[in-house]
């Protein structure tokens, strides 16, 4: 991890309100695990006055242009513009100067690969799944893609999942893309179809919260991904803590998101607190 | 040629003293932005700074409040974590290991929920020769015994402060809250009582709310605000507090960038400490002793001391 003083190569809008930036992070790429996320200064002035933390869509490079300098490696991000840094951040430019640092926290533990996998994600929390599903199928997974979102415009990157040798499925509250419903209807036909399955996810936190209890149910192993209001990213701050399971009033014990997630083994939190902060909003420090 | 330019222009010294600990430098973190040094490791070479502030220390690890604990306000932050910390014990045995491996001085920043355990912990730090210093905490607003119950009435900081300075055979300085009417009165208190220094501000209590769930944006419901917003009301405390006091002073509050470090130390901070901008820029430390330098060469001053109180009234 290291603190990048670097600039924009691309900054789009790719779903009403959802922008994916690319910015340029030499040697960022070999460092980078699935479920990992930066901490995003979004201008050099103030405010706004904290970073933002980011999962990490992707990393990759640019291909060699005919200047004859090697190629430029990127990392890649998605967000939703919900407050005054992500707002800031929809008026960037290529070209414009930003800091980021990275890669933070530890992410999804993909190395055991037996049965079929089911990644799960609603909304923004599409993001740290692409990385991930890349790395199942490069390992040799099969590998299912459960997409949720209120509408379709919550729905993205369906083409470059598929790309990857995922199979997607599509649910949305309203119908107005795939199914009408809840991504966890389709989560519990799915576990019923493949039992042994394995599952990972990223969401709001009524989501997770419903993922969970159904591979309780199932008896099912399941990782998350979560995401809290953050300071600083390494651990410092102790702002960003979850209880996590076990949790009491005489033995508190409570885990930095930053460094000790963002993404944990269901099992280990504590379900019965989690989301009943403020923070309820599945993908926004802002 | 550029080179050349380069060495014949002398470096000011910028070493200072804090009640017998040698900085290379006047700037250290603050304590709880900096986690216990090792956690910045990877972003900044910890041999630069002039010192390292711990997260607060208590005699049993302690879990911290509950959840939202950090909101963002306008160039400022609220929080209430609630001194969440490993504890004395675990401190020696798993972060001291580290802080042995980085010379530059150690300020073990504690606090106790009792009047007892801030003599226990004190005499704990005796224990470590690797602590070059302590720094008590008698002003955080986020906890409900402890800390701030001490730093706001005159006469309970006298005496916390007479029975560390009794148990502990260090340094000692002592950090101010900004949460009272008149912080020179405290000041005064606390020199008295054997502070060896005093460092301020903490935090000042405040609050955020909102609008939509019209709940406070932090579960403590008020939380410390912290970062640029308040650095001209640390300012004039630091000044106030040189004023009053003979030992040295280490003026805290909002500082991101070089010229921030200057007003505390022209006011006649010996030293400053920076808390938030470590979260907005990892390396922000090396930024501003940077700046600080290249003030002293600008102004031709070849000693920080110079500046050092240098305000024209």
């Amino acid at each position: 991890m290291k603190n990048y003083r670097t600039k924009i190569i691309s900054n789009q809008e790719i779903s009403p309100g959802y922008f994916r930036m690319k910015i340029l992070a030499p040697g960022f790429g070999d460092k980078a695990h699935p479920g990992q996320f930066i901490m995003f200064r979004v201008q050099r002035s103030l405010p706004p006055l904290l970073r933002r933390p980011f999962g990490i869509f992707r990393t990759g490079f640019l291909p060699a242009d005919c200047d004859g300098l090697p190629p430029k490696e990127f990392v890649e991000i998605v967000y939703k513009v919900v407050g005054s840094g992500t707002t800031i951040m929809a008026e960037l430019h290529e070209g414009d100067r930003v800091e980021l640092l990275g890669p933070l926290g530890n992410g999804f533990d993909c190395k055991s690969c037996q049965g079929e996998k089911i990644l799960v994600g609603g909304g923004i929390g599409l993001v740290p799944l692409y990385m991930l599903a890349g790395e199942l199928v490069a390992n040799g997974c099969s590998v299912r893609l459960l997409m949720g979102g209120r509408t379709r415009d919550d729905i993205f990157a369906v083409t470059e999942f598929e790309r990857l040798g995922v199979e997607t499925y599509i649910s949305t509250d309203d119908g107005s893309l795939g199914e009408e419903g809840l991504v966890t209807q389709v989560l519990s036909r799915k576990l019923q179809k493949f039992p042994g399955a394995q599952v990972f996810a990223c969401g709001p936190m009524p989501m997770l919260r419903a993922v969970h209890d159904i591979c309780v149910a199932n008896k099912t192993p399941l990782q998350v991904s979560l995401e809290e209001s953050m300071a600083c990213g390494v651990g410092a701050c102790l702002g960003c803590v979850v209880k996590g399971a076990g949790h009491t009033e005489k033995n508190p014990s409570y885990l930095c998101t930053c460094k000790v997630g963002p993404v944990f083994k269901s099992q280990y939190l504590d379900w019965s607190s989690l989301g009943q902060g403020d923070n309820d909003c599945g993908g926004c420090s802002g | 040629m550029k080179e050349l330019t380069k060495k014949a222009v002398k470096r000011p010294n910028l070493a200072v003293e804090i009640a017998g600990i040698q900085l290379r430098n006047p700037v250290m973190p603050a304590s709880g932005t900096f986690g216990y040094g090792e956690e910045y490791a990877p972003f900044l070479d910890l041999e630069k700074i002039g010192a390292i502030v711990t997260k607060g220390l208590s005699l049993n690890p302690k879990a911290g409040n509950p959840t939202p604990r950090i909101a963002e306000t306008v160039s400022g932050m609220l929080n209430a974590i609630g001194l969440q910390n490993v504890g004395i014990e675990a401190f020696i045995k798993y972060k001291m290991p580290f802080l042995r491996t980085v010379n530059t001085p150690v300020i073990a920043n504690f606090f106790g929920n009792t009047l007892e355990e801030y003599g226990e912990v004190a005499r704990r730090l005796n224990d470590i020769p690797e602590v070059a210093g302590a720094e008590l905490n008698i002003s955080c607003p986020n906890v409900k015994q402890g800390g701030i119950i001490f730093g706001t009435d005159p006469r309970a900081a006298s005496e916390v402060v007479a029975l560390v300075r009794k148990n502990l055979q260090k340094p000692l300085i002592v950090k101010l809250t900004p949460n009272v009417t008149d912080i020179t009165v405290v000041a005064r208190a606390v020199e008295e009582a054997g502070a060896d220094a005093i460092s301020c501000i903490n935090t000042i209590t405040g609050m955020s709310v909102d609008v939509h769930t019209r709940k406070p944006r932090i579960a403590n419901r008020t939380g410390g605000l912290s970062g640029p917003a308040i650095r001209p009301i640390a300012v004039r405390m630091v000044h106030q507090v040189v004023q009053t006091v003979a030992v040295p002073v280490i003026g805290i509050g909002g500082i991101v960038r070089p010229m921030d470090a200057l007003e505390f130390l022209i006011v006649g901070a010996k030293a400053v400490q920076v808390g938030t901008a470590n979260f907005v820029d990892p390396t922000a430390m090396l930024s501003i002793i940077e700046g600080i330098e290249e003030f002293c060469i600008e102004e031709g001053i070849d000693d920080i001391h110079q500046l050092i109180g240098s305000l024209k009234l």
